[in-house]
């Protein structure tokens, strides 16, 4: 079962090296990671999209927080978190299949952000489901280039990871 | 008072009362070296390769409960560590490792005797500091002290660059340390140890298995006042033997793939399972699915990730072993009623172990022709003090020392367990003999891992650390040479050490002294000179050449599947 887990480290020397260290090193799987600094400036958040059974969700979860630098690790499989993530997608756009493109790119909401006569190049945002939905809609018509952030998450309701 | 950083890391080892150092110099650590020539409070001892300065200081852990404290330089003075940093890690032993590293300007470089030793260590480390500025050595070695000795204790690495150590700047030390990630849970959950205590005392076939947790948590009183009032059966680790009296009535000895009979058939007919500070290693268990088939487990820990990795948990309880062996034992005053009970229905479970004791012993043929290594093992602890340290090696004369070497009190037994280290047992040996010069330290060792580290002889020698070196000579790389026997048809590739080494001479080119055994009958004589000595001494005792260790679980199979004869 997939799994995405949000995980607050401290912004130090070689903390990404040690998580995924510790991925590979037992053997667990890495679908995405993603990283990057948050509001409070010594702290980075890291959201992990992973795989396994209840035993080993439950040892990823010990072994990252068993790490000196992480501060706190969510899971949020239970439906407690929003997930987004954004993807750019070059696509092949020439004569009956141009107007194709942008029907579907307004179905998705998504924009188009750089165009050429025979290219659309699209940003799309939303859950990870959508964007496969819209992947699989312009893979026919020829996909040139596809780059994906991950997946990154938050919690839902009022309160912070705080509490 | 402004000082540099090399004495600034100096001091910091002196604040955190160390007072024992095994370090190798070199040219990035050249300026520490400037420093502690005048820094009288730190004892340097110099081995001769840097990983048995790591086991040197990995012993002294062992034998004191403080952390051991290693230093070497950049490049292959690092690398050379790593053996001794993962022999540390997989026992869960506290060490401080402080390495050089080139100038910070030329790090990535590929300079002179750069080595990336944070990224090489980082699956065998607890935690790793690179330090970058001058005005943070105080506050990271303070950092690596408690990281090192709290919670599951671990090695951690000082990664520290010459220009930093050059630097100058205010020595402050820190009072005190706070990590926000780093909160280890010590104090057992009040009511899962109410549950624990009703589980025992509604069990009727109960075991407490004891690993090397209760030695590092200084747990043994409370774990034999426990099992001593329940009478309850104890069985340990290898890493765990002496934290329970091995003489106690209630004592099964060793578990698991050289472990006792009555012990592994404990475990496979028992209802409750005690784990304390153990953590279900494949050597213990065997065939995963057929272990302890009918028993509920309760498993007590400091270490959350060791509970429910490798089998399933009736009840955890993560805390400080200490911690929750003395709450158990409180709860246990408010219920004399439930425990006399309890006491009065162990009587059968009592006798199904009397007869597995007596069915299967630990035993082994005498001769009088040719020295049995179990029969030189024996006589170690017949003639030995009290309270002597031993240290082993990897592999059959290790299994020996297990089963016949009677350990009664903790840290009395250094052996890598985890990572099964060949060239462990001399340096271990003389960092337990630097931090206690008074107590009898010996080391027994085969003829192939006495030879992974044997240089440390002259250490031995020049630093008067008197250890007594036991070589069990078989002229094999015996386990191997077992298990070739037993499971590869006799084909004995690459086991066999032909070239007989004359240990005496080895010994005297040392200038030390060394005696020899070849008849049952020398044995005795040869302990009691070597015992005699005043210096480091080798006893070399020529052993049966094809002894096995029995009996024996084969890999992957039952704990009760045990080879007795073969």
């Amino acid at each position: 079962m997939q799994h995405t887990i949000s995980v607050l480290v401290e912004n130090e020397f070689g903390v990404l090296s040690r998580v995924s260290a510790l991925f590979s090193g037992r053997g667990f799987n890495i679908d995405s990671l993603t990283v990057a600094p948050t509001n409070d400036e010594g702290m980075s958040r890291m959201t992990i999209v992973t795989r396994g059974d209840e035993n080993i969700l439950e040892q990823i979860t010990k072994q990252l927080n068993k790490l000196i630098d992480i501060i706190k690790v969510i899971d949020f499989t239970d439906g407690s978190g929003i997930e987004r993530e954004m993807a750019l997608i070059k696509v092949s756009a020439e004569d009956e299949s141009r107007a194709e493109v942008l029907r579907i790119v307004d179905i998705f909401r998504a924009k188009i952000i750089d165009v050429t006569p025979r290219s659309y190049t699209i940003e799309a945002t939303g859950s990870p489901v959508k964007i496969d939905g819209i992947l699989d809609l312009l893979r026919p018509l020829g996909l040139k280039e596809l780059v994906r952030t991950g997946a990154v998450a938050i919690g839902r309701g009022a309160k912070g990871w705080k509490g | 008072m402004k000082m540099n950083g090399a004495r600034i890391m100096l001091e910091c080892l002196k604040k955190e009362g160390v007072d024992t150092v095994f370090g190798y110099p070199g040219g990035t650590v050249i300026n520490i070296y400037d420093e502690l020539f005048s820094f009288k409070e730190i004892r340097h001892i110099l081995p001769r390769h840097e990983q048995a300065g790591t086991h040197a200081a990995d012993g002294y852990a062992r034998a004191t409960g403080k952390v051991g404290v290693a230093i070497a330089t950049s490049g292959p003075g690092a690398t050379n560590t790593v053996t001794g940093i993962a022999t540390a890690y997989m026992d869960s032993i506290p060490m401080v490792i402080v390495t050089g590293q080139v100038p910070t300007a030329l790090i990535g470089n590929d300079a002179f005797q750069e080595v990336d030793i944070i990224g090489i260590t980082r699956p065998c480390t607890k935690h790793s500091f690179l330090i970058k500025d001058v005005k943070d050595v105080a506050m990271i070695m303070k950092k690596a002290f408690y990281i090192a000795r709290s919670g599951r204790p671990g090695p951690v690495l000082v990664d520290l660059p010459k220009d930093v150590q050059i630097a100058q700047t205010e020595f402050i030390y820190p009072e005190s340390v706070d990590i926000r990630g780093y909160k280890p849970n010590l104090e057992g959950h009040f009511r899962q140890v109410e549950k624990a205590v009703g589980m025992l005392l509604d069990s009727q076939r109960p075991v407490m298995y004891v690993g090397g947790g209760v030695v590092l948590g200084d747990a043994a009183d409370q774990l034999t006042t426990l099992a001593r009032r329940l009478t309850v059966p104890v069985t340990t680790t290898l890493m765990g033997l002496g934290s329970f009296p091995g003489n106690d009535e209630n004592s099964l000895g060793m578990l698991g793939m050289h472990g006792a009979y009555c012990a592994n058939m404990a475990m496979t007919h028992s209802d409750l399972i005690v784990a304390v500070g153990a953590r279900f290693d494949d050597r213990v268990t065997g065939k995963i699915a057929t272990f302890a088939p009918n028993a509920k487990i309760i498993h007590i820990d400091v270490d959350p990730t060791s509970i429910k990795k490798n089998v399933r948990v009736d009840l955890p309880i993560v805390g400080d072993v200490q911690d929750v062996l003395s709450k158990m034992n409180k709860q246990l005053d408010k219920q004399k009623e439930k425990v006399e009970k309890f006491l009065s229905t162990l009587g059968p479970w009592h006798a199904d172990i009397a007869g597995w004791k007596t069915k299967h012993p630990l035993s082994y043929k005498q001769s009088s022709t040719i020295i049995k290594p179990q029969y030189v093992i024996q006589k170690l602890r017949e003639l030995s003090d009290d309270d002597a340290i031993v240290s082993t090696d990897v592999g059959q004369h290790q299994m020996w020392t297990a089963q016949f070497f009677q350990f009664n009190k903790p840290r009395t037994l250094l052996s890598s367990g985890g990572l099964g280290t060949m060239g462990y047992g001399l340096p271990a040996a003389m960092g337990a003999q630097a931090a206690y010069p008074g107590r009898q330290v010996i080391t027994i060792c085969g003829d192939g891992g006495v030879q992974m580290n044997i240089q440390e002889m002259a250490t031995l020698v020049q630093n008067r650390l008197p250890v007594k070196i036991v070589i069990l000579n078989n002229n094999f790389l015996g386990m191997v040479r077992q298990w070739q026997e037993l499971f590869f048809d006799k084909r004995y590739s690459q086991t066999c050490m032909e070239l007989p080494i004359d240990f005496i001479k080895l010994a005297e080119a040392y200038g030390a002294k060394g005696f020899h055994a070849s008849k049952p009958d020398e044995v005795e004589k040869v302990i009691r000179q070597g015992f005699a000595e005043d210096g480091p001494v080798i006893m070399e005792f020529k052993v049966a050449r094809e002894e096995k260790v029995l009996p024996m679980v084969p890999a992957g199979a039952s704990l009760n599947e045990m080879v007795l004869n073969a």
